[in-house]
C-alpha cells in the first residue's frame, strides 16, 4: 500500500481540512480527461446533427458543465459525511423507485421518470450510487473474518436485491444487470470468498428458465432478436443489423468526420442516445472506436489507482464501485451496439445526449474525487473520526 | 486504525483480478470491432451503399401528336394525384375518413388502398385518387395538417383536348399489362401509360422517348435526401399526322348521328387528310375511368363507336365495285367500250333470273351508259366473260381484299372472292352465278372504307400503287424524317383503260341521267368525278319481288342498305380521292354522294386559302 510521503499528504492525515488543501487535492487531470471524452460526445452530437449545435451538442455542453460544478461541490463535501448518510441516501432511492412505480410518467413503455417540473429525475440513477455507498459502508464496518460468515452477507445481499425487484418491475433489465454486477464487483473487493460467486452464478443460470416467465414480451423479443437478429430486419432487429452495418461499414479509419452516411440518414435510430458509438465509429473507423476505449480505460485506470491509495476501506469501496459501474456503462453500450449483447437502454457515458445519466456519472466521479481529497481521512466504523 | 492491513492487501489482490477481467473484455471490445470494421468491412460497405442509394428513372414526357397544322390533338397535362404514407397516420382509416370529407372516395377505393397497404412495406406511398382538380387539390393542400400521411405528387397523364374527335386515329394510351412487356425499363414505373390503339400505340416506341436516370440517395424511411447523379432521358417524338382536324371536324358534323365512315386521301402522297368513323367516344374518359354503365353503353353499342370503321368496318362495296369488274374486262379484253349489253331489267343464267336495280331496264348501254347508270345486267354480262378471278386480281392491284399497309393497328384485309379461296375457305366449288353477284359487289365481297378510297385514288393518280399513311413523316426507331413521295410502282393497267373509267365516273357526276348528278359541284375547278353504291344486307325473295320491293323506310334498320359513294376531285387534275359508307344509309345517290360533295367542297376551299397563303406570306414579308 501507497504511503503519504508528500507535504500535503502529511498535512492530509487529519480529522478536518481547510477548504484551501482541498481546492488544491482537486484531481484536475482526471477533469481534463473527463472533458475531453465528453469533447468526443460534443463533436459527435455536432455531426449527428448535420453539423449544427443545436439540438444537441449545445444543451449537451451545458449540462456538462453543470456536471463538473456539482462533481466539485460533491468532491470537497467530507467523505465522512457520504458515509454517515448512505443508509438514508438508499432509503430515498428506494423510496423514489416505489413512487415511479406508482405515479411515474410513462416513458418508452417503462415507467422510469419523476417529473419535479425542473428536471426529470431518474431514480434508479440515483440507486446506481446510493447502493454503491450504502454497500461500502457496510463493509467499511467488517473484518475479513465477519466477511466469512454466511449470515453476515444477509443484509447486504438484501441492499441489493430490494432495489433490483423495484427495478426489474419498471421493467429496466439493463439498470438491473448493471446494479446486480456492479454490487458484485464491491462484493468481490470486499473479500467475498471465490466459491460463493461461484453458487450464485451456478444458481442464477439455473433461474434463468424461470425468470424467462417474468420476463416482459418485448424483453423477450429482444434476448430473441439478440440471438438472431438477421430474422427480422425491418421489425425488431432493425436496430442491430443497422447498427452493425453502419459501424462495419465505417471500416478501419472510418468515413470521416461529418460524413456518416447511415446515421446521417436516419437509417441507424437514436443515433444521438444509445446508438451514438456506431454512429461515432462509422465515422472514424476502428482507430476512433479504440481511441475512445482506450480513453474510457485511462479513465478507469485512474478510478483503480485512486481507490488502490485511499486508506479508507470506505473509499476504497466507493472508488471502485463508481469505476466499476462506470466500466459497465461503457461496456454494455458498445458491446449491445456491435451485437455482443441484447439491446438494453444503457447510454454510452459522457457522450449520449441525456441529462440524467450525465449528472449522476459526474455525481458519482465527484464522490472518486471525494475519496481522493480525503484519502487519508481516518474513518471510524460509522463515519465518526477514528474509534 | 484498525486490522486494515489485511482487507488493503485482500482489496489490491481482487482490484488486480478484477482488472485483468475488464481487461479481457476490452479486449473482446476491440476484437469484436475489428471483426466487424475490418474482417466483414466489405460485406458491410456493400449493405450500407444498398441501403442509401436507390436508381430512380425519369420518365420522359410523351410526344405529342398534332394535326398537319400543328393543332395539338394530344398533350401532357400534370395529374394531381393524392397518395397516402401508411406509416405516417395514426391509422389508414382515420386518414381516409378525413380525406373523404374533403374529397369524394368510393367504398371501391378504400377497399383497393387497404389491399395495397397490406401488400407494400409501409413507407411506399400508395395512390388514392388520380386526376384531382384544382379545387380538389387546394382543399386538400388547406387541411394538410388534419390529413396525417397524405401527400400530393404531380404526374404527366395524357390529355386529348378535342375530345371525341379523331379519337380513332389517335387511340388511347393505359397502364402496361403483362403482354405488352417488351424490356423497355420505363414499362417498370408505377403509372406509366403506353400506347393501346391507333397512332398512340402504332408510334408508341417513338413517342415514349427513353428513360432518364437518377440516383439518389436515400434515408430509412425512403425519402430522398439528395441526388448524387443525373441522367436526363430523351423526350419522346412528337408525331404530326397528315389530317386536317378541320375537315375532319366538318365530316364529322356532316355525317351527324348516322353509324358512317370517311376518308379522303391525297392521290398522289397518300396523306390521309380525313378519316372518319361516327359515332365516335371521347377517349379521355378511359383516363378518367370509364363507370360501368358507360362502358356498356359503349361497348353494346350497335352503331360501335368504338370501331374505326375507316379500317375495320367492312361492309360489301355494292356498284362502287363495278369500277374494277370493267377494269378487269378492258384489261382482259372481253369487251370494247363501245360493245352494247342489252338491259330488260333482268338477266337469266341457267334457271336463275339476276335482277337489275332498274325495273323496267336500261335497254342497250356501252361501259359508259353502264358506269353512268349503274346498270347491273351490263355487269352481270361482262363479269360473267371476264371470270372471277381476274376481277379478284385486278381488284386486289386497286386495294381490294388486301390490307393497304396504313400505320394503323386493327385494319381489316375485307375480301375479294375467288376460286382458289372459296375452295379453300369454304370446301366448295365455286358457281358461275356468284361471279355475276360479285360482279355488282355483292356477295362475298367485303371491303372498308379506306380501300374504297385506295381504289379510286389509284384509278384517278394513273395507276399507282398509293399507299395511305396518317403520320406525316417517317418513323424510324425514336426519329421522324420527313417523307420524299416514293415511287410506288404501278397496278400494271392501261393509262387508255384507266381513262375510260375515269370517263364513266365524270358521266356519273356531271351528265344528266348519271346516279350522282345531283349531288354534283358547279364550282369551277372542283368538280368532281364519281360513283355511287348502294349495298343490300338482305336477301329479297321471289315474293317480295313481285309485291314490290320493300322500301328502306318500312324496314328496321339493321336491315336497311349500306350507303357508298367514291370520288376523286378535282376532275381535269386529280388531287383527292373520297370514300363515304353510311351503314344502313339508304341509297348511294341519295344519301352517300351529297356528304362526298359537301365534304369535296370543304377540302378543296381549305387547299385554295392554303395556297393563296402561301403566295401571299412572301409578298406580305417584302
Amino acid at each position: 500500500m501507497m504511503r503519504p510521503t508528500s507535504r500535503f499528504s502529511l498535512q492530509l492525515n487529519r480529522a478536518e481540512l481547510s477548504w484551501r488543501e482541498k481546492l488544491w487535492q482537486i484531481n484536475w487531470s482526471l477533469i481534463a480527461l473527463l472533458t475531453v471524452i465528453a469533447s468526443v460526445g460534443f463533436l459527435t452530437l455536432y455531426s449527428a446533427a448535420n453539423g449544427s449545435l443545436e439540438p444537441w451538442a449545445i444543451k449537451q455542453m451545458i449540462r456538462f458543465g453543470m456536471g463538473i460544478t456539482l462533481m466539485i461541490a460533491v468532491a470537497v463535501v467530507d467523505i465522512r459525511v457520504w458515509i454517515r448518510h448512505a443508509y438514508i441516501i438508499y432509503a430515498v432511492s428506494l423510496v423514489l423507485l416505489v413512487a415511479v412505480e406508482i405515479k411515474g410518467t410513462i416513458g418508452m413503455g417503462a415507467q422510469r421518470w419523476i417529473d419535479l417540473g425542473f428536471i426529470q429525475l431518474q431514480p434508479s440513477e440515483i440507486t446506481k450510487i446510493a447502493l454503491i455507498l450504502s454497500l461500502a459502508r457496510y463493509f467499511h464496518g467488517a473484518a475479513l473474518q465477519d466477511i466469512g460468515r454466511p449470515t453476515f452477507l444477509i443484509p447486504p445481499l438484501t441492499l441489493v436485491l430490494l432495489p433490483i425487484a423495484l427495478v426489474l418491475k419498471q421493467p429496466d433489465l439493463g439498470t438491473a444487470m448493471m446494479l446486480l454486477m456492479s454490487s458484485g464487483a464491491i462484493f468481490f473487493m470486499a473479500g467475498v470468498r471465490m466459491w460463493k460467486f461461484g453458487l450464485v452464478l451456478a444458481g442464477g443460470l439455473g433461474a434463468i428458465p424461470v425468470a424467462w416467465q417474468f420476463l416482459r414480451e418485448y424483453q423477450k423479443k429482444r434476448v430473441i432478436i439478440f440471438m438472431n437478429p438477421e430474422q427480422d430486419p425491418l421489425g425488431a432487429g432493425y436496430h442491430i443489423t443497422q447498427s452493425k452495418i453502419a459501424l462495419g461499414s465505417g471500416g478501419l479509419f472510418g468515413k470521416g468526420y461529418m460524413s456518416g452516411t447511415q446515421s446521417r440518414l436516419n437509417f441507424l435510430p437514436e443515433k444521438q442516445t444509445d446508438f451514438i458509438f456506431t454512429m461515432y465509429a462509422e465515422e472514424w473507423g476502428m482507430m476512433g472506436g479504440v481511441f475512445l476505449l482506450f480513453l474510457y480505460s485511462l479513465l478507469i485506470a485512474y478510478g483503480y489507482a485512486i481507490a488502490m491509495r485511499c486508506r479508507s476501506q470506505f473509499g476504497r469501496l466507493v472508488a471502485l464501485g463508481i469505476t466499476s459501474t462506470f466500466f459497465l456503462y461503457v461496456f454494455i453500450n458498445t458491446a449491445m451496439v456491435m451485437g455482443l449483447v441484447p439491446v438494453v437502454g444503457v447510454p454510452l457515458p459522457l457522450i449520449s445526449y441525456g441529462g440524467t445519466a450525465m449528472l449522476s456519472l459526474l455525481f458519482g466521479w465527484g464522490l472518486v474525487m471525494s475519496a481522493y481529497i480525503h484519502r487519508d481521512t481516518p474513518i471510524g466504523r460509522r463515519g465518526a473520526l477514528d474509534d | 486504525m484498525y486490522h486494515d492491513n489485511d482487507r488493503a492487501k485482500m482489496f489490491n489482490r481482487r482490484a488486480a483480478m478484477l482488472a485483468g477481467g475488464k481487461t479481457a473484455l476490452a479486449g473482446a471490445l476491440v476484437a469484436r470491432m475489428y471483426y466487424l470494421q475490418v474482417v466483414e468491412a466489405d460485406k458491410y460497405a456493400m449493405a450500407a451503399h444498398d441501403n442509401r442509394i436507390s436508381m430512380r428513372l425519369l420518365a420522359p414526357p410523351r410526344g405529342l401528336i398534332l394535326d398537319r397544322n400543328g393543332t395539338a390533338m394530344a398533350v401532357n397535362q400534370h395529374n394531381y394525384q393524392v397518395r397516402v404514407i401508411a406509416e405516417r397516420a395514426p391509422s389508414l382509416d382515420y386518414t381516409l375518413d378525413a380525406l373523404s370529407q374533403i374529397i369524394t372516395l368510393t367504398d371501391h377505393d378504400r377497399g383497393r388502398i387497404h389491399k395495397e397497404a397490406k401488400r407494400r412495406r409501409s413507407f411506399v406511398p400508395i395512390t388514392i385518387r388520380e386526376n384531382l382538380s384544382w379545387e380538389e387539390v387546394a382543399r386538400i393542400e388547406v387541411n394538410a395538417p388534419d390529413l396525417p400521411g397524405v401527400l400530393i405528387e404531380v404526374g404527366q397523364s395524357r390529355f386529348y383536348p378535342l375530345e371525341s374527335l379523331g379519337a380513332h386515329i389517335l387511340g388511347y394510351v393505359a397502364a402496361v399489362s403483362e403482354t405488352d412487356l417488351t424490356g423497355d425499363p420505363l414499362e417498370d414505373l408505377p403509372g406509366f401509360r403506353i400506347g393501346k390503339a391507333g397512332v398512340e400505340r402504332i408510334y408508341d416506341m417513338a413517342m415514349r422517348g427513353r428513360a432518364g436516370a437518377s440516383s439518389v440517395e436515400v434515408n430509412a424511411v425512403g425519402r430522398v435526401i439528395n441526388e448524387l447523379e443525373r441522367k436526363e432521358g430523351e423526350p419522346g417524338v412528337d408525331l404530326t399526322l397528315t389530317l386536317d382536324m378541320r375537315l375532319q371536324e366538318y365530316a364529322a358534323q356532316r355525317l351527324g348521328e348516322e353509324s358512317a365512315s370517311v376518308v379522303v386521301m391525297d392521290v398522289h402522297s397518300g396523306d390521309l387528310l380525313v378519316m372518319a368513323s361516327t359515332p365516335s367516344y371521347d377517349p379521355n374518359a378511359f383516363n378518367r375511368g370509364l363507370t360501368h354503365e358507360e362502358w356498356k353503353d359503349l361497348s353494346t353499342n350497335l352503331r360501335s363507336p368504338l370501331q374505326n370503321k375507316a379500317i375495320s368496318g367492312t361492309f360489301a362495296p355494292g356498284s362502287t365495285f363495278k369500277l374494277v369488274v370493267a377494269l378487269a374486262a378492258l384489261e382482259a379484253g372481253v369487251i370494247t367500250p363501245d360493245q352494247t349489253v342489252l338491259c330488260k331489267g333482268h338477266m337469266e343464267l341457267g334457271s336463275i333470273k339476276f335482277h337489275c336495280w332498274k325495273k323496267g331496264g336500261h335497254g342497250s348501254v356501252d361501259l359508259n351508259g353502264a358506269i353512268k347508270g349503274s346498270c347491273d345486267v351490263y355487269f352481270y354480262e361482262i363479269a360473267r366473260r371476264v371470270g372471277i378471278d381476274k376481277i379478284a386480281e385486278i381488284a386486289n392491284r386497286f386495294g381490294l381484299g388486301v390490307p393497304t399497309g396504313i400505320d394503323l393497328p386493327n385494319e381489316r384485309p375485307g375480301l375479294v372472292p375467288s376460286r382458289a379461296w372459296k375452295r379453300h375457305a369454304m370446301k366448295q366449288p365455286w358457281h358461275p352465278g356468284e361471279t355475276l353477284i360479285n360482279g355488282i359487289g355483292q356477295g362475298y365481297c367485303l371491303t372498308t372504307p379506306l380501300q374504297l378510297a385506295v381504289m379510286v385514288a389509284r384509278i384517278a393518280n394513273g395507276g399507282h400503287k398509293v399507299v395511305p399513311h396518317v403520320a406525316r413523316d417517317l418513323i424510324v426507331e425514336k426519329a421522324a424524317l420527313p417523307r420524299s413521295v416514293p415511287d410506288w410502282g404501278s397496278c400494271g393497267v392501261s393509262q387508255k383503260n384507266l381513262a375510260l373509267i375515269r370517263k364513266g365516273m365524270f358521266a356519273v357526276s356531271n351528265e344528266p341521267g348519271g346516279t350522282a348528278f345531283r349531288a354534283r359541284i358547279e364550282q369551277d375547278g372542283m368538280w368532281l368525278s364519281g360513283k355511287t353504291g348502294t349495298a343490300q344486307v338482305r336477301r329479297i325473295t321471289m315474293r317480295e319481288r313481285e309485291s314490290g320491293v320493300k322500301k328502306n323506310e318500312e324496314l328496321p334498320w339493321k336491315e336497311r342498305d349500306h350507303a357508298l359513294f367514291v370520288a376523286y376531285a378535282p376532275e381535269e387534275k386529280p388531287r383527292y380521292a373520297i370514300a363515304v359508307v353510311v351503314e344502313h344509309g339508304g341509297g348511294g345517290s341519295a344519301v352517300a354522294a351529297p356528304i362526298a360533295r359537301d365534304i369535296m367542297i370543304e377540302v378543296q376551299k381549305r387547299e385554295r386559302t392554303r395556297t393563296a397563303d402561301r403566295e401571299k406570306s412572301p409578298g406580305g414579308a417584302g
